[in-house]
């Protein structure tokens, strides 16, 4: 077919920020994808918990010390998230860098209270469906939480570097920090299940 | 200044058609080696190798079909032993599922969608390359597990505790749910690759109600792939574990259940028959329009039709499991949403009837497949509304009745409009036609072959033969049909046959196909046959429903894309105006190493669970070198 030109797209910007990405589009479609397993993992829980006679069977509720650390640290870590993010949308180069070495440590600093959540539960993974449902809720999450803080890491490290000063990069520290924010809100009706729920 | 003058001689403004196709080329080249083979990401060569290893798979599992139907022929045959049935079964199911159906439906998203809405390549091609290799990975673990004898052997949906620690010996199930993870983790790659394709690479000006409706189908495919994957993921992984590491799951005595098994499998499982369905009547939609050459009759309908399927798909799944006991108030509500899935598969059949009313059918063979399809898929929507009644499933469940339904709705709600398909797009693929001639054969053979096939197993099941049984008694008042049955498949194989030989044969010696040999209307039939690797020399902009019906020979296209890097369109999720030129990434091999550690870790986890920890470190360096910039045009910004 003849071919008759008619738009010129040659004044567009050589990438797109923000929903003008495809990397933000597979960002939120990731989501979707954990999300929907975090969502049949609360009603796994749910579905065992309307099975048993009592709840938590054979177990007193977890303690509450090393979880309920760990979510205030999560949602602090929220708000350097979100000056990154503002940082990243600014490319303002220094400030991402450190940005990123603070985040990097929001991501390590939960993992050593996780650590204290496991045994908190006061069953083991293979004494009841009960222990198994919330080991896997927390291993879940754990694996989020690692994910991030490796792609935090080589971000980091990318900045660092000479392909730092690029406006795909500033896009990718954007779309980190999203996903950050996800792992975080995540985790709330997971902890208010795992938590608060055998204490109603 | 100098960067300036650099960036303007460096796009399409100038340069005449030839000259543009040459740069083009050279940007978008892939290595002719074997390296080069491996590292492509050129969306229409990879849905090619996942088109074609799926009808490999689809081969495989008939002939085990065909050993099942020479084992059944007469009563107590002794060609198969029970254990070796009950792999035969398990792996024909799981395979046609997980390693057919869904794949080649994806596949032809992966191959279509980009040229459908007018866009370089796919969003992601990387990740579609990676999603290839764990596709074949987990296939070929399948596979090799049969000819080792240790395959699965407990049934396609590998109901506990049948396949539990208790009574499950071995890795024959564990086998199954890796293989699930396997396909489903790339059937969820390929799902956001659509999603993010069709919301942002659509050609300017395409906005939502102007999208092909087979865009439209599989969009809503990759939407309830997101949503019902992951089910079918935890389930696989916590099998693996209750059989590994002692998890509880499955374990009444522990507080565990059985039914959370079927619960979880079927909130998956249902919305599985649409995964594969949505795809195929979206080929329908797409093709019957062409063959009467006129618009479809309701776009709207059809459109909101495909959503109202992918919303309801979720709300039937207890359909599969009115004889576990459950509320009576439960299976009522299942009974009305299950009949209520009928409301928008009978608008679409209308609106396909009222568009082959009002135009003039021109019956070549993609229009026969697609009759064929409507002929049964009808009769397997009416058995749909039988077994939807409580009371009649109660009586026929696990019978050769429910063979047959989903064997109708299955071959005849998404193979006939797959070959409708291959039949239809195989000019596009290859730039030559199948033939005419052979086609008929072809349809002639699978239509009678399949219904004299698979109609009788409803008497059958009526009579009481359950599923799944290797054998039966002469008293037994199922040996002729059977027999029937049997010499019947011998015809439908043949017609497949003749199929397989027609596209073998127009491959090398085809007649020519030229751009658009159907006169169709879509945009993948606006360049040349096959596609340049760049597919549009020129991205299209589109101001209607049907562009290439719009009655003048010329295309209306954008210009100013570079030319020194592979560039694309990004556009608005609604509307479709231009956002941003983006770049495409080049050829890369590290999806193929990707793929390879991941299938490490995967398989070795079924034998040790700290394969989780040490296996993650070489996907974690795989990924990694994946994203690392290389400093290439393509990284401008």
């Amino acid at each position: 077919m003849k071919e008759r030109p008619v738009l010129d797209v040659s004044k567009l910007p050589l990438h797109g920020m923000g929903t003008a990405s495809p990397a933000w589009w597979g960002t939120c479609t990731f989501m979707l994808i954990e999300g929907s397993a975090f969502g049949l993992a609360i009603a796994v829980y749910f579905y065992l918990m309307s099975l048993a006679p009592h709840w938590p069977p054979d177990a007193p509720p977890p303690d509450l010390f090393a979880g309920t650390c760990l979510t205030v640290l999560l949602l602090a870590s929220v708000v350097p998230n979100v000056l990154v993010s503002r940082w990243a949308q600014q490319r303002k180069l220094g400030r991402v860098r450190i940005g990123l070495i603070v985040m990097s440590l929001c991501g390590m600093a939960p993992l050593a209270f996780r650590i204290f959540e496991f045994p908190a539960q006061h069953v083991s993974w293979d004494e009841s469906a009960y222990g198994s449902i919330v080991w896997t809720i927390l291993g879940l999450h754990t694996v989020h939480i690692i994910t991030d803080l490796i792609d935090t890491l080589v971000l980091a490290c990318l900045m660092f570097s000479r392909h730092g000063d690029n406006i795909r990069r500033y896009g990718d520290v954007e779309d980190n920090a999203l996903y950050w924010n996800f792992v975080v809100i995540a985790w709330l009706p997971l902890y208010a299940c795992i938590y608060w729920v055998p204490r109603l | 200044m100098m960067i300036e003058q650099r960036a303007s001689a460096a796009t399409d403004v100038d340069l005449d058609d030839a000259e543009l196709d040459r740069e083009l080329d050279r940007t978008w080249a892939a290595r002719t080696s074997f390296w080069g083979a491996i590292a492509t990401v050129d969306h229409k060569v990879i849905a090619r190798r996942y088109i074609a290893t799926a009808f490999v798979f689809l081969v495989l599992g008939g002939l085990l079909a065909l050993a099942m139907r020479i084992q059944l022929a007469q009563p107590e045959a002794r060609f198969i032993d029970a254990g070796r049935y009950n792999q035969i079964f398990t792996v024909h199911g799981s395979n046609m599922m997980f390693l057919f159906a869904v794949p080649v439906m994806e596949a032809m998203a992966v191959y279509l969608v980009p040229l459908m809405v007018g866009t370089r390549n796919i969003a992601f091609p990387r990740l579609n390359a990676f999603s290839y290799w764990i596709f074949l990975a987990g296939g070929i673990l399948l596979w090799i597990s049969f000819a080792l004898d240790t395959a699965p052997d407990v049934g396609w949906f590998a109901y506990v505790p049948l396949s539990g620690p208790e009574y499950g010996a071995g890795k024959r199930a564990d086998i199954w749910a890796q293989m699930i993870t396997f396909t489903e983790l790339s059937a969820l790659a390929v799902a956001v690759e659509i999603v993010v394709t069709v919301l942002k690479q659509r050609a300017p000006g395409m906005s939502l109600d102007r999208i092909p409706l087979l865009v439209w189908s599989m969009l809503v495919m990759a939407f309830v792939v997101i949503m019902a994957m992951p089910a079918i993921m935890f389930e696989s992984s916590t099998l693996i574990m209750d059989r590994l590491v002692g998890t509880q799951f499955y374990n009444p005595a522990e507080g565990g259940d059985v039914l959370l098994w079927q619960h979880l499998f079927w909130f998956f499982g249902h919305p599985e028959v649409y995964i594969i369905f949505l795809p195929a009547v979206g080929m329908v939609s797409t093709i019957l329009p062409t063959f009467v050459q006129r618009p479809i009759f309701g776009y709207l309908p059809v459109m909101m039709a495909l959503i109202a399927t992918g919303v309801l798909a979720f709300g039937l799944w207890v359909h599969h499991m009115f004889v576990v006991g459950l509320p009576r108030l439960g299976e009522s509500f299942f009974t009305a949403s299950s009949m209520a899935i009928a409301i928008p598969a009978g608008v679409q059949i209308f609106c396909w009837l009222a568009t082959l009313w009002s135009g003039r059918p021109i019956f070549k063979t993609p229009l026969l497949f697609v009759i064929g399809f409507i002929i049964t898929f009808v009769i397997g929507g009416l058995t749909g509304v039988m077994v939807a009644s409580v009371p009649f499933d109660a009586q026929v469940h696990d019978t050769y009745f429910v063979v047959a339904h989903f064997h109708y709705v299955l071959i005849g709600g998404a193979v006939f409009p797959l070959i409708a398909g291959i039949y239809y797009w195989f000019p596009k693929m290859t730039g030559r036609m199948m033939s005419e001639r052979l086609g008929r054969w072809a349809f002639w053979l699978i239509f009678v072959g399949f219904h004299l096939t698979f109609f009788p197993m409803h008497i059958l099941g009526l009579q009481g033969m359950p599923r799944r049984i290797y054998t039966y008694q002469p008293e037994m008042p199922w040996g002729g049909l059977n027999l029937l049955i049997s010499l019947s498949a011998v015809i439908l194989s043949s017609g497949f046959l003749v199929f397989f030989i027609d596209v073998a044969r127009s491959w090398s010696t085809g007649r020519p196909a030229g751009q658009n040999p159907w006169n169709a209307s879509t945009l993948e039939w606006a360049m040349n046959s096959p596609p340049p690797r760049y597919n549009f020399r020129r991205i299209p902009v589109v101001d209607t429903r049907d562009p290439l019906w719009s009655g003048s020979d010329e295309l209306p296209v954008a210009s100013g894309l570079r030319t020194d890097r592979r560039e694309l369109l990004i556009s608005s999720v609604v509307e479709a105006l231009p956002e941003a030129r983006e770049s495409s990434p080049r050829d890369s091999v590290w999806p193929f190493w990707a793929a390879i550690a991941t299938s490490i870790m995967l398989i070795w986890s079924i034998f040790s669970p700290w394969a989780i920890v040490w296996g993650s470190i070489p996907i974690a360096i795989t990924l990694i070198g994946w994203f690392w910039p290389k400093g290439i045009a393509e990284d401008e910004s």
